[in-house]
């Protein structure tokens, strides 16, 4: 019999059982995606497959590839000959999975050498690895670059090509497009997609975002708690989903609502609550809270941002999306006063900001980036990081308690350290301390980007409520048109430190009219190729 | 960017080269007295001293025709050795340089593969046998490892050669082997832990576990996460050889080798103040020297460093 079957007793972990016994088959060049959250089991059930898991875990269970069956449990010296020939591990992470002092070609020749058992005459092996770069369309040339030399996608391919050159019979893929852009990601995807089909390679996808399996995965197991809670054919379980959490998971998905129409009533709501608020403090007819104008910055050589103009107004949430590259973090930390701006000019409620950080006050702005595992002090407890917060914009520690109930954390969190919250508890740490000086402008810098889909709408949820109970303007920096479509009140379209387009949300993403914003909502929808109909349901259609 | 470590260098030597003119100045007791040494302070003696170290220039000019000496190898007489200071030094090099070099490998010999084999099976028995061993290396003072090795291998086993340098350059190696060793044990522990921690951490780097699920052989994978922990590695075993440069004083005491370390040592004691002044700089140009090369090592092994210098 041909093709991958697998039967998973289960994984034991140092605090009990992980995953419980789950099993599946996959067909020759076909594809099946595993989904979840993180906790979920999903990345365990992929690494016990390669026997990778981390100290302390074990797995039981039977890898049957092509018929011959190999034990989970088997030791790691049995586990080196079954790596790479019958199975393939890609990482999420381009970044970090290629070696940084090493260059691209001996990557991709090593595997080469492991799979031939053999060192391999240098023109044989440069001439392979020049044809398996060309299979993951690359140029020969980047077998003599060092990763950092090289885009996420051109990295990820270089990954792929590296992941493949032992000629795998089942490739896992654990979240290969998280890290990349959105243009990227489908491009990945395809590819992948394409080399399946050419080798007759079965596929198993990790991913927590059911909008990027649509069209590309021929099944679907979704899994909670280290248990399957549904399974079935992939447009099956997205249209007509049976279990709650499947419900749910694609309820929370932004990308999937993609098609809804705009958040009407959070337009309103600037208007009406948000702008009133504003007026309080400020003369009526005010000028906009932030009033950007030719803003250029330069490094080096390279022009980042080439005359960029924004406004913001008191109490709006203004999107700004466009690829990694575009500038548009640039032109947020240009604002905050984290980057010098060479030219132009950014005001603040009509006053003119020079450039650099001792123009700013603490009330005026406060930035939240997009890691909060970076941008909290691990030595530091909630509390601690938070009362420094509020003495820097002069505020009393007592504050600390409201703070913590603003964003929704439970009061003895204080006394915790980051480590001991998740990630979307971790962000909405940053989220409070960035409001601790009470800022009239939020600055977001992919700041859901790395969370998973349903953490991620508590946030954007989180964000909407703040913009209306305390008329906070709020500059929300992303990649994802999806996400940005979910909150915003206008959009600014960034390319290669130029203002490409820029209006209301709605009219933006739905009637585009630059080449270049088409070509990105083009891109979104490209990954999620079903969207329409499922919204026709009004299933994702938020209320 | 290297134009600008070195200028750097040459500043710090240069603050250096003032604050060792000084010493002569700032140095208790009467300098005279300490320049005349055993001799008698008859006022022709005095005198002649007076001229003979321009004591009654300006200090500036006394600093600049000392730092005029020092560049052309001139650092004056030694008071106690009653020969050139270029020459008491040059004698003794040698032997300083291949006891400081033999430690060094000895160091980096034991305490890399030792420290690749305790990152690999971390928590077992070469791990915890490591582990035991660097605590020792660590905490045992230089002093006291050269006296337990001179008496268990030099009188109880009497293998080695209890004090001396040696004749020839078989004998001297043979004299030279406890001290190395000495010197070694600290360093040598100090090198397990570096790179038995920065292999940890590689270990540990998402690439290695890409490498090892495409199946590439262990020895492959261990070979390039050495690779990359060659960055941390090469940075702490450069602040090593400084540590060496004291250590070598503790070592050549204890086993009454003549070299650069004795010289140091008896040079202080008997105030002869030309050998001090040269001995300091030159271990300040030593120290000086191995900085600029770590950062020269960390651009040839760090291509995304090596980047960012290009375009800067």
């Amino acid at each position: 019999m041909t093709g991958i079957d697998v039967a998973l007793d289960g994984i034991e972990g140092p605090a009990g059982r992980m995953v419980e016994p789950l099993s599946f088959a996959i067909a020759p060049a076909a594809s099946l995606a595993l989904i979840g959250e993180s906790g979920s089991g999903k990345t365990l059930t992929a690494k016990s497959l390669v026997g990778l898991l981390p100290p302390g875990f074990r797995a039981a269970g039977t890898l049957r590839v092509d018929g011959r069956e190999h034990r989970l449990e088997q030791t790691d010296a049995s586990w080196r000959a079954v790596r790479g020939r019958e199975v393939s591990l890609l990482l999420q992470d381009p970044f970090t999975s290629l070696s940084p002092v090493h260059r691209c070609g001996p990557q991709i020749a090593w595997t080469l050498e492991a799979k031939a058992g053999r060192r391999l005459p240098a023109r044989e092996l440069d001439a392979e690895v020049a044809r398996r770069l060309d299979e993951v369309n690359l140029p020969a040339r980047v077998a003599r670059a060092h990763p950092h030399e090289l885009s996420g996608g051109m990295r990820q391919r270089v990954a792929i090509a590296a992941a493949l050159a032992s000629d795998p019979r089942l490739l896992i893929a654990d979240e290969p497009t998280t890290a990349l852009d959105a243009s990227n990601q489908a491009e990945i995807l395809d590819l992948l997609r394409e080399l399946q089909h050419e080798r007759g390679m079965a596929m198993l996808l990790i991913s927590h975002d059911l909008g990027l399996v649509r069209g590309r995965t021929d099944e679907v197991l979704v899994m909670r708690h280290g248990e399957v809670v549904e399974r079935g054919a992939t447009a099956r379980v997205l249209s007509a989903p049976e279990h709650q959490y499947t419900k749910a998971l694609i309820a929370a998905d932004p990308a999937l609502a993609l098609d809804a129409p705009v958040h009407a009533e959070a337009s309103g709501h600037a208007e009406a609550s948000g702008r009133s608020e504003a007026s309080a403090a400020d003369p009526p007819a005010a000028a906009p809270l932030v009033h950007a104008t030719g803003v250029v910055k330069r490094f080096g050589e390279r022009t980042v941002l080439g005359g960029v103009d924004l406004d913001v107004a008191a109490g709006e949430i203004v999107g700004i999306v466009g690829e990694s590259g575009s500038g548009k973090s640039t032109l947020a930390r240009c604002i905050a006063g984290l980057e010098r701006e060479d030219g132009g000019t950014i005001a603040f409620d009509g006053a003119v900001l020079s450039p650099g950080r001792r123009s700013r006050t603490p009330g005026q702005m406060q930035i939240v980036f997009q890691d909060p595992y970076s941008s909290l002090n691990p030595m530091m407890t909630i509390g601690q990081i938070l009362r420094e917060a509020l003495a820097v914009g002069g505020r009393p520690a007592t504050e600390v308690a409201g703070l913590l109930e603003t964003v929704g954390l439970p009061a003895d969190a204080a006394a915790k350290r980051p480590a001991q919250l998740s990630g979307g508890q971790r962000q909405r740490v940053a989220i409070a301390r960035a409001l601790a000086p009470r800022p009239r402008l939020l600055i977001c810098d992919e700041s859901v980007s790395a969370l998973d889909v349903q953490v991620q709408a508590q946030i954007l949820e989180l964000l909407g409520r703040l913009r209306e109970e305390l008329g906070v303007a709020i500059l929300f920096i992303s990649h994802d048109l999806a996400v940005v479509r979910r909150i915003a009140d206008t959009v600014t379209v960034v390319w290669q430190g130029r203002v490409v387009e820029q209006g209301p949300c709605a009219r933006v993403l739905d009637a585009p009219v630059e080449e270049y914003t088409k070509l990105l909502v083009a891109a979104a929808h490209r990954d999620r190729p079903h969207t329409h109909d499922h919204s026709t349901d009004g299933r994702t259609i938020p209320a | 960017m290297l134009a600008v470590r070195v200028l750097g260098t040459v500043a710090i030597l240069f603050v250096l080269s003032i604050v060792v003119f000084s010493m002569l100045h700032l140095a208790p007791g009467d300098l005279v007295k300490t320049l005349l040494g055993t001799r008698p302070a008859s006022p022709e003696a005095v005198a002649a001293i007076r001229e003979q170290y321009h004591l009654d220039d300006p200090l500036p000019v006394q600093y600049l025709r000392w730092l005029g000496g020092v560049l052309t190898g001139d650092f004056g007489q030694s008071i106690r050795l009653q020969t050139s200071v270029a020459d008491a030094i040059g004698s003794r090099l040698g032997l300083t340089l291949a006891l400081c070099g033999l430690a060094f490998v000895a160091a980096i010999g034991s305490g890399i593969p030792l420290g690749v084999q305790s990152a690999v099976r971390a928590g077992g028995v070469l791990d915890r046998i490591g582990t035991a061993l660097g605590v020792i290396g660590l905490s045992a003072p230089t002093f006291a490892v050269g006296l337990l090795l001179l008496y268990v291998f030099a009188y109880y086993l009497p293998i080695f050669p209890v004090y001396g340098g040696g004749r020839g350059p078989l004998d001297t190696l043979y004299h030279l082997i406890l001290p190395a060793i000495t010197l070694a044990a600290g360093l040598g522990a100090i090198v397990l832990k570096l790179t038995r921690t920065a292999m940890l951490r590689e270990l540990d780097a998402d690439y290695v576990t890409s490498a090892r699920a495409r199946g590439i052989p262990e020895g492959r994978v261990r070979r390039l996460a050495l690779r990359n922990a060659a960055i941390p590695i090469v940075t702490g075993a450069s602040l090593l050889l400084t540590f060496l440069v004291g250590g070598t004083v503790l070592a050549e005491t204890t086993y009454a080798l003549p070299g650069l370390g004795t010289l140091l040592q008896d040079s202080v004691l008997f105030k002869d103040l030309a050998v001090v002044q040269a001995l300091t700089l030159l271990v300040a140009l030593v120290i000086a020297v191995i900085a600029l090369l770590a950062d020269l090592a960390y651009l040839l092994l760090d291509p995304r460093v090596r980047a960012k210098g290009g375009t800067a």
